[in-house]
């Protein structure tokens, strides 16, 4: 907080550090003195870690069959694996697979899922967002039209619509979300970027002889970006979740490549039984993670919204 | 107020109904993009000729706008092909399984409007007080829970651990308007409460965040101060002035969520074995039973448009200021 102080004070007393002081560093400053937002972000880090690094800090690769041995099958968190060389923190699935190790390989695929679509979605929202702003017309109806229509229905519907024609597969679920989240950005987008065109910085940079080209993405992009980034944020815990739902459904991932919503599909014949670590730990992961993402992308709105400056 | 409601609703009609058009457009190119229906149709051992015939027969000759055009004129006659699983018309099948679903949806609406709406109140009405703060934070966690997850652990614990409800099915049923509803008898209901509880959870937040957030709106009003002032005891303000007004919106999106229900009741039924549509659809998914797949689809979408167009029009005859601004 001191640090934040000094800089203030210092750039009150000097107008030239004002200058200097970019608006990311202030929407850093900001972002930061949120303790709920910190805790996020240090545990979002802290997953992400773990799933880059999951060969460093699991016990077992859990789809190396040869690493797997059916005695240990089911066995309860914190039983000793039939060797005696490590033991189950969170218990083991039907196949002997220790749950942890599941878990952060899982995560690997969850997030890489998540972070994939939303970029891509992302970027071509945006350019479609921006395309329909600056073309107007019958460019613009046609994209906004498509938007409108894809938004007015819930998004599980859609979803399960494409993958019964598709197929499972890690590349037909991105390819799934990714139609289903463009359309967030490219609204958002097209708005800012409609505000922002009337904006005098714009019809300057238009006097000057700037290219339309240079001015949509030199000029306009980067003031549209902080709806946009809030956006990406939520969306990837959005997906996250959506991907997780498909895959225990049975039309997301394949067995090959488990998400968490596929671990805790596995759990579930044994839930009856009352084994229920099998799917409660990787349910919880999943929880985590996306109670992470929403508290930064929470933050994130309420620093990137320009109403809410003072 | 003379001539626009008409023009208004015809235009709104006609909308509907273009999305209604665009929506089997895409499913009948869905359909097509995948594959040729002959090979899934016909059998390995049928010869040249015979091929040829059955080809003619189901109208694949065609060009695809004339098959479109088949395609829809049996839709509008409710003719959408019969299940390959069970060889009875699709749409009868869906129709027969629609009451369950709209039974879940209903159910998990009344729950979240029972449970949100007060506590929305309290959380707006005392922004400061340490619950309104747990409630909220819980609201965070409420949208973030997977809703799967959730109700494998409802089983878990209500059914496996305590015993005190059963784990899936919809239980004795009665008939009424010649339907059967579990909610008319004991057992019944025994098995309604977890599905519903589990589709209700993402509801519960969005109710109760709504409902903070229009209190927090209507609160400073001019005429909440005066009806204040006239001496108005505290319930009254609340419940005839600000809890009357937080309910136009509330009623606008509960309207458009209950879409959103029936389509996310394809999870609940499915971990509580419920013989809804959502589970006979995901079935069918898994059995490329098209004909059911695309029924399914068909109906839903016109529900749903439905839907919104019947809350766009409440909207409209609500609420005094959209109503006024249209007419001007």
């Amino acid at each position: 907080m001191s640090a934040i102080d000094n800089a203030a004070s210092t750039a009150q007393a000097d107008p030239q550090a004002l200058r200097r002081e970019s608006p990311w560093r202030r929407v850093a400053a900001d972002f930061f003195s949120s303790r709920t937002a910190v805790f996020g972000l240090v545990l979002l880090a802290i997953l992400v870690l773990a799933a880059i690094f999951a060969p460093l800090v699991t016990p077992q690769n859990p789809y190396d069959l040869m690493q797997l041995d059916v005695m240990d099958a089911r066995l309860a968190p914190g039983a000793a694996s039939g060797t005696g060389t490590y033991s189950y923190w969170l218990g083991t699935d039907g196949q002997g697979r220790d749950i942890f190790s599941g878990i952060l390989y899982g995560l690997r695929i969850s997030l890489t899922v998540g972070v994939g679509s939303a970029l891509i979605a992302g970027i071509a929202g945006t350019l479609l967002g921006l395309l329909a702003a600056y073309a107007g017309g019958r460019v613009d109806s046609v994209i906004m039209r498509t938007v409108d229509l894809l938004l007015s229905f819930p998004s599980i519907l859609v979803a399960m619509m494409i993958l019964a024609f598709l197929g499972k597969g890690v590349l037909n679920v991105v390819l799934t979300l990714v139609i289903l989240e463009w359309a967030y950005y490219a609204r958002a987008a097209r708005g800012q970027a409609l505000v922002e065109s009337r904006r005098e910085y714009v019809e300057a940079a238009r006097g000057q002889g700037i290219s339309n080209w240079r001015i949509v993405v030199g000029h306009i992009l980067p003031n549209c970006l902080p709806p946009l980034i809030v956006i990406g944020s939520l969306q990837v815990a959005r997906a996250i979740t959506l991907e997780a739902t498909l895959s225990f459904l049975g039309l997301g991932v394949p067995v090959t490549e488990p998400s968490l919503g596929l671990l805790i599909a596995n759990g579930y014949q044994f839930m009856l039984s009352d084994e229920y670590w099998i799917s409660f730990f990787p349910g919880i992961a999943l929880l985590v993670t996306v109670v992470a993402i929403n508290l930064v992308g929470d933050r994130l709105r309420d620093v990137l919204n320009p109403r809410l400056q003072k | 107020m003379s001539r626009w409601p008409l023009r208004w609703l015809a235009r709104r009609l006609a909308q509907s109904l273009l999305v209604v058009l665009a929506m089997t457009v895409i499913v009948f190119a869905g359909l097509h993009a995948i594959g040729n229906p002959v090979d899934i149709l016909i059998g390995q051992d049928v010869d040249q000729v015979e091929r040829a015939r059955i080809i003619a027969r189901l109208g694949l000759d065609q060009p695809l706008w004339r098959q479109y055009l088949a395609f829809l004129h049996g839709a509008l006659r409710g003719d959408l092909g019969n299940s390959l699983v069970y060889n009875v018309p699709a749409i009868q099948l869906i129709l027969q399984r629609l009451p369950a679903t709209l039974e879940l949806a209903v159910a998990a609406l009344l729950l979240a409007v029972l449970v949100g709406v007060p506590l929305g109140l309290f959380a707006g009405l005392y922004p400061e007080h340490p619950l309104s703060r747990v409630l909220m934070t819980g609201s965070i966690v409420g949208f973030s829970l997977p809703t799967f997850w959730v109700g494998l652990m409802l089983i878990m614990a209500f059914s496996v651990r305590l015993g005190w409800l059963p784990s899936g099915g919809r239980g004795a049923t009665a008939e009424w308007l010649g339907v059967p509803w579990s909610w008319l008898t004991a057992d019944g209901l025994r098995h309604l409460i977890l599905p519903a509880i589990n589709l209700s959870l993402f509801k519960v937040s969005l109710v109760l965040r709504l409902t903070r957030a229009g209190v927090r709106e209507v609160l400073p009003q001019d005429w909440v101060r005066f009806a204040r002032a006239k001496g108005l005891s505290p319930q009254r303000v609340v419940l005839g002035h600000v809890l009357r007004n937080t309910m136009i919106p509330l009623v606008t999106v509960l309207g458009l969520e209950f879409g959103s229900t029936i389509a996310f009741a394809v999870v609940t039924e499915n971990i509580f074995a419920w013989p809804g549509a959502g589970k006979l659809i995901l079935d069918s998914i898994n059995a490329l039973d098209r004909p059911v797949i695309v029924s399914y689809l068909i109906v839903v979408v016109c529900l749903f448009v439905t839907l919104n167009l019947i809350v766009d029009v409440l909207y409209k005859l609500l609420d005094p200021r959209v109503r006024l601004e249209a007419a001007a």
